[in-house]
């Protein structure tokens, strides 16, 4: 699948870099701890930017090119950094034939962004993800860790001014 | 010694609608009215009937409370718990009759379900290995440590009849015997537990609701194949699976029964946790392999199989989570047991993810050889709204659909197989009347668009080019010619790609043009989506007897396409309408069509 890459510029803290050089070189040279790695970084840095797929190349002396094609392999992985609040709609077939695409519709244009994109402001992004099993609450969207189901397009508004502020 | 034990599901369904919440009111509500030595609050796994969530069952009445909501948890407590009185207002209504109140097992959800791989989902707590063993559990693998050659193991699991779960289908006895049959220094076990299909939830269930009976399992495994070592590889989207799991193994291993030299039989076994990272084409089993071993998941072609050349270059044994789950009760009730149930050729139970337009949404398990209609009526409580049944669609992007027609057909591999269909891992998504054919097909086509991993060319970029006739039928601008086309490069595609997820990808086309080839000519010839799902083909319309001039839509159309005069019949300009139905929801007198 195609990744939007982010332009943003990379800012890191010591304390982020202190706790990644800490996870590769607890995984270093098993190679195939590079996922771990990787995931770890995400959850440190909350995507993965060049400059951080760069140091886990370096760090785990593999070729920039091979965690690359990971990052770019696995829908988990991000290229470009999360809004403050995540919005994830469910697409699973199960939320799917109960109208999950008319509510990312419905965000889309509330928010003015499209799937795997990031409000300007930087408080919302939004993606439509894979089945999260909640197959009895369909159709489901969740924002950050709330889940919200059996919605319909009309809530939409709703759900987001709980956000707003 | 408790008086009362307070069941609360705790599977991802009921966790979303606040479950941990309710468990945590409860208590502490306990706690204020000093009862906390007297009834135990318990977090179990999913009980199945995720559409009524969350649920509640209270023992020693078994008295079933469903949709519960934190501010309900006093009432039970100070009632019921304290006083002896159920809350009727919150008893699942199927059970309460003017007599007595029913056990959730006379429900006509569970009546005809036959737990085998759900046993103890919703029954034990997975977090607490002393539960497990309470129900049997690890008997199974001492029996084999102690009492069975791996080649009697084998034959036990050959016999059984038991069949790949994920969707293959291949004996499972028969797949351990060729791991077992070749020598090396290294072998391993592996658990598919990359649940790919969207809308089938049954191994993330037994991860969540019984995670020691796969450890279990993957031990007998490895005893009987001669591997020493297992992973189990889980998605990533599965949070409350990957830590139960990870209690389970911490627990597992505290006890010895994984690790050095279980049960004092000098057999070793340990199991790791592998993270996959969202790639439908993992579930896929050369390309997990590939995955666990730190690099795109692409698959690998066969031969060598993993049975000869696995995980690592080492012989390896992959089976699928609710395979796996079957394993420990053959083993304790034997092969015969377990081949008395199902059909001739598919032998046992097949756990299956209901969803879509469908009452109770859920999770059920039943006999091989069960009938749609059984499993859509009897279990599922049909389809809501009065809507027409209008077909099934099993095994996700890989699979097909059963038409009304079919519903009586009785559900093993072999009868799906011939329909055309396949079981796939069991997820079971109904669809009504609304719901359009040729648009589900595109949706399970930009799917596999999306998760081809690109590696061979039939599936990158025959997939890409099928999703484009889609497109083409769905705007209305296709020909005859094209469905023929459209058939011709589905098989292509089945015949050349390298892996499971290129042959099988345009199954759900093959399947609507082979059953609904009608609804795919209207939107050639006649240019109309009988569902009125596909938008480009839809016109929006006024009603003029019907309208009464609220002017209600006029005021809501966001582009200001429709017109009239106060009290006066309104109409649409079709040239402005962009089809987005916000007329048709806002409209009190049903006055607005679209067709």
């Amino acid at each position: 699948m195609l990744k939007k890459i982010s332009t943003i510029p990379f800012k890191d803290t010591a304390e982020q870099a202190a706790k990644l050089d800490a996870v590769i070189a607890e995984c270093t040279p098993d190679v195939s701890k590079l996922m771990h790695v990787m995931q770890e970084a995400q959850g440190i840095y909350g995507y993965l930017p060049f400059e951080v797929q760069q140091k886990i190349a370096d760090g785990m002396k593999v070729p920039l090119e091979k965690v690359y094609g990971v990052a770019t392999f696995y829908a988990q992985f991000a290229l470009s950094p999360k809004g403050q609040y995540a919005i994830s709609v469910c697409l699973g077939t199960a939320c799917y034939v109960k109208g999950a695409q008319e509510i990312l519709d419905e965000l889309s244009a509330q928010l003015g962004i499209g799937a795997e994109e990031c409000t300007a402001d930087g408080r919302f992004s939004l993606t439509a993800c894979r089945c999260i099993g909640a197959c009895g609450l369909a159709p489901v969207m969740t924002v950050n860790d709330d889940v919200y189901g059996k919605i319909t397009a009309a809530d939409v508004a709703g759900i987001l001014a709980k956000y707003k502020d | 010694m408790y008086r009362s034990h307070v069941l609360v599901c705790g599977g991802t369904g009921c966790t979303s609608s606040n479950s941990q919440k309710i468990i945590e009111t409860m208590e502490a509500e306990l706690k204020a009215k000093g009862l906390e030595n007297e009834v135990q609050v318990i977090r179990t796994g999913c009980f199945g009937l995720c559409a009524l969530g969350p649920i509640m069952i209270v023992y020693p009445e078994g008295c079933f409370y469903s949709e519960v909501k934190v501010e309900d948890v006093p009432e039970i407590v100070e009632e019921h718990l304290l006083k002896g009185r159920m809350v009727k207002r919150l008893l699942y209504t199927e059970t309460v009759t003017p007599t007595e109140i029913k056990g959730l097992n006379d429900t006509n959800f569970y009546k005809t379900q036959n737990r085998v791989a759900l046993k103890n989902c919703g029954v034990i707590n997975p977090e607490d290995i002393n539960e497990y063993i309470a129900y049997d559990g690890y008997q199974a693998l001492a029996k084999c440590l102690t009492e069975l050659t791996p080649e009697q193991v084998i034959q036990i699991v050959k016999d059984s009849g038991l069949r790949g779960r994920g969707g293959g289908g291949f004996p499972t006895g028969l797949k351990w015997s060729f791991t077992a049959a070749n020598k090396a220094d290294q072998k391993y076990v592996v658990c598919n537990a990359d649940e790919g299909d969207p809308g089938a939830f049954m191994d993330r269930s037994v991860l969540e609701g019984d995670p020691h009976c796969i450890i279990e399992a993957m031990a007998i495994c490895g005893y009987a194949t001669g591997a020493t070592e297992g992973y189990v590889y889980v998605r990533a989207e599965y949070p409350i699976a990957v830590a139960r799991l990870q209690i389970a193994i911490n627990q597992a291993k505290e006890l010895g029964l994984l690790g050095k030299n279980i049960f004092n039989s000098g057999f070793d076994f340990d199991l790791h946790i592998k993270l996959g990272a969202g790639a439908f084409v993992c579930g896929e089993e050369t390309a997990l392999m590939t995955s666990i071993e730190g690099n795109r998941g692409e698959p690998r072609p066969r031969p060598p199989y993993p049975a000869v050349k696995g995980l690592f270059g080492k012989p390896t044994t992959e089976n699928n989570v609710e395979t796996f789950a079957n394993i420990p009760a053959i083993i304790r009730k034997g092969a015969d047991w377990f081949a008395s149930m199902g059909t001739e050729k598919s032998k046992g139970t097949k756990v299956f993810a209901l969803g879509g337009k469908i009452k109770n949404t859920g999770l059920v398990e039943v006999p091989m050889g069960t009938t749609l209609r059984d499993v859509i009526y009897e279990i599922g409580g049909g389809i809501p709204g009065g809507k027409a049944f209008k077909a099934a669609q099993t095994g996700g992007p890989s699979g097909g659909c059963i038409p009304a027609s079919l519903m009586d057909t009785p559900i093993d591999y072999d009868n799906l197989t011939a329909i055309g269909c396949m079981m796939g891992s069991g997820g079971l998504i109904v669809m009504d009347e609304d719901n359009c054919m040729v648009d589900i097909a595109k949706f399970f086509l930009d799917f596999t668009v999306d998760e081809s991993c690109g590696k061979c060319t039939p599936c990158r970029i025959g997939t890409k080019r099928l999703l484009e006739m889609l497109d083409k039928i769905t705007e209305g601008k296709a020909t005859l010619e094209d469905l023929d086309k459209l058939e011709e490069l589905c098989h292509y595609i089945k015949e050349n790609s390298l892996c499971g997820l290129g042959q099988t990808a345009p199954n759900p086309v093959l399947a609507t043009l082979k059953f609904f080839r009608e609804e795919y000519v209207a939107h050639v010839v006649d240019k109309k989506c009988p569902a009125g799902v596909c938008k480009k083909l839809l016109s929006f319309s006024i009603e003029a007897d019907k309208c009464k001039g609220c002017t209600l839509c006029a005021r809501k159309c966001p582009v200001g396409a429709i017109s009239g005069a106060v009290k006066q019949a309104h109409s649409i300009d079709t040239s402005k309408c962009i089809k987005c139905g916000v007329c048709i929801d806002s409209c009190k007198f049903g006055a607005i069509i679209k067709k």
